[in-house]
């Protein structure tokens, strides 16, 4: 494995930025550059570049769908939320038509904002392609089927010019799926999520998402820190801080930054990604959670490794 | 079992906890509590945690703190933490824990606004 492409970052439900939010980065700028004269464009990209991650950029708002990039010809892809949508225009802009592709998708659940980008993947309609959906859950297949029957979507399932095929996971049972080693985890959310433990020869990312953690049960802690163990990358369900996640919105499936990083100290974890943001959080204030994790890993680190704290973003690209 | 001081000062109940409140010791965090808050109840005294002596607090630890918190309101007593040290009292920011549970300054400042 060599990359991970964030393609749908936001929890719930897809979010844009209004006009208003826009407005409020244009004049943050315009603000940061009064009485400063760009003579170049070069000088004026510098300046930009050290301006706050929240005035010159977004981290988006397409639900989850996260793309894993191997080192086969094979695509690697975690859930189908409205992501979906840019990542299967940009395969098709890079592969062309006819050029058939594989795509394997891992589902972590079947909540609509984790499978409504499915019928807006451009390759699901290219014939040649050939797409294998992977779940934990039984009905899977009725799922991905219902939301494009009639009033639910305008085309029909039966319209699917690839071949599609579903590929029901045990919990805990590896399976080897084109180079690399792929392990499913049960997880706390309402009629269960499941996480993908995603291991090749020399990387490790483990894809953890709508999953709440039950702080009083020593045993859970355990479960995760080796699910988690030694992974170069593990994207995290943070949606809540760690006070809402117990108290008003506990069993509501989600988790923390705080508990995030606890668990991915536990299990000596490279990397964090903060993952599946609350719909209601704007840039600066998810600007301010990432700010806030880095800083609670500083100071609870003790004699351990760093662990890097990211917070991914719709387009962010990375090396594993 | 894991050893809580108490004492009382103006009319508060002052119970002091030390060293780390993780995973491993929140269960025995908890039992050590349950019996002070039997007593956090309306008409009796504030019940106070002294943290000056806390050097880590977990989630888990947090989550005990939230359970006090709620059973207290529920009893009609009244429920506090003061003297954090400043690493604690950034987890407790961070967390949004100091959003839901009363934190002071200090004891003494804890004890002027809770005391008879």
């Amino acid at each position: 494995m060599n990359q991970v492409v964030f393609w749908g970052t936001r929890g719930s439900l897809p979010v844009s930025l209004s006009h208003r939010d826009v407005r409020e980065k244009i004049v943050a700028a315009l603000t940061a550059a009064n009485g400063k004269n760009f003579k170049t464009r070069a000088a004026l990209d510098e300046f930009v570049d050290q301006l706050p991650f929240s005035v010159t950029g977004t981290f988006g708002g397409n639900s989850s769908c996260v793309e894993i990039v191997g080192d086969s010809n094979d695509h690697f892809i975690c859930d189908m939320g409205s992501g979906a949508r840019p990542l299967g225009q940009a395969k098709i802009a890079r592969f062309g038509v006819p050029n058939p592709q594989t795509y394997h998708i891992f589902i972590s659940h079947l909540h609509w904002d984790h499978l409504m980008g499915f019928p807006y993947f451009t390759p699901m309609y290219i014939p040649g392609n050939r797409i294998v959906i992977h779940g934990c859950h039984a009905n899977l297949e009725q799922a991905v089927r219902l939301q494009m029957q009639s009033p639910n979507f305008p085309v029909d399932y039966a319209m699917a010019g690839a071949k599609i095929e579903f590929d029901i996971m045990k919990p805990d049972e590896t399976r080897y799926v084109s180079g690399i080693n792929v392990t499913p985890k049960r997880q706390m959310h309402a009629g269960d999520s499941y996480g993908y433990r995603f291991e090749s020869l020399d990387r490790t990312v483990v894809y953890s998402t709508d999953s709440e953690h039950k702080l009083d049960d020593p045993a859970e802690h355990g479960e995760f820190s080796r699910f988690f163990h030694k992974a170069d990358l593990v994207i995290f369900d943070a949606m809540y801080s760690l006070a809402e996640a117990v108290s008003v919105k506990a069993d509501w499936g989600h988790s923390s930054n705080i508990v995030g990083v606890e668990l991915c100290q536990a299990a000596a974890v490279k990397r964090l990604a903060l993952f599946h943001h609350e719909p209601v959080h704007d840039d600066k204030q998810l600007s301010r959670l990432v700010a806030e994790t880095r800083r609670l890993e500083q100071i609870t680190r003790g004699s351990r490794a760093p662990l890097e704290i990211i917070s991914a973003y719709d387009g962010l690209t990375i090396d594993l | 079992m894991m050893n809580l001081p108490t004492r009382e000062q103006a009319g508060v109940l002052i119970v002091s906890v030390s060293g780390r409140i993780d995973h491993t010791t929140s269960e025995e965090f908890t039992k050590a509590l349950d019996p002070l808050l039997d007593h956090c109840v309306q008409g009796n005294p504030s019940v106070l945690l002294d943290f000056s002596g806390v050097d880590y607090i977990s989630s888990a630890g947090l989550r005990v703190l939230m359970m006090a918190s709620r059973r207290s309101k529920a009893q009609k007593g009244v429920f506090a933490i003061a003297a954090l040290q400043p690493m604690v009292q950034e987890v407790f920011a961070i967390s949004r824990f100091n959003l839901i549970v009363p934190c002071y300054v200090s004891v003494e400042t804890a004890c002027k606004v809770l005391g008879s």
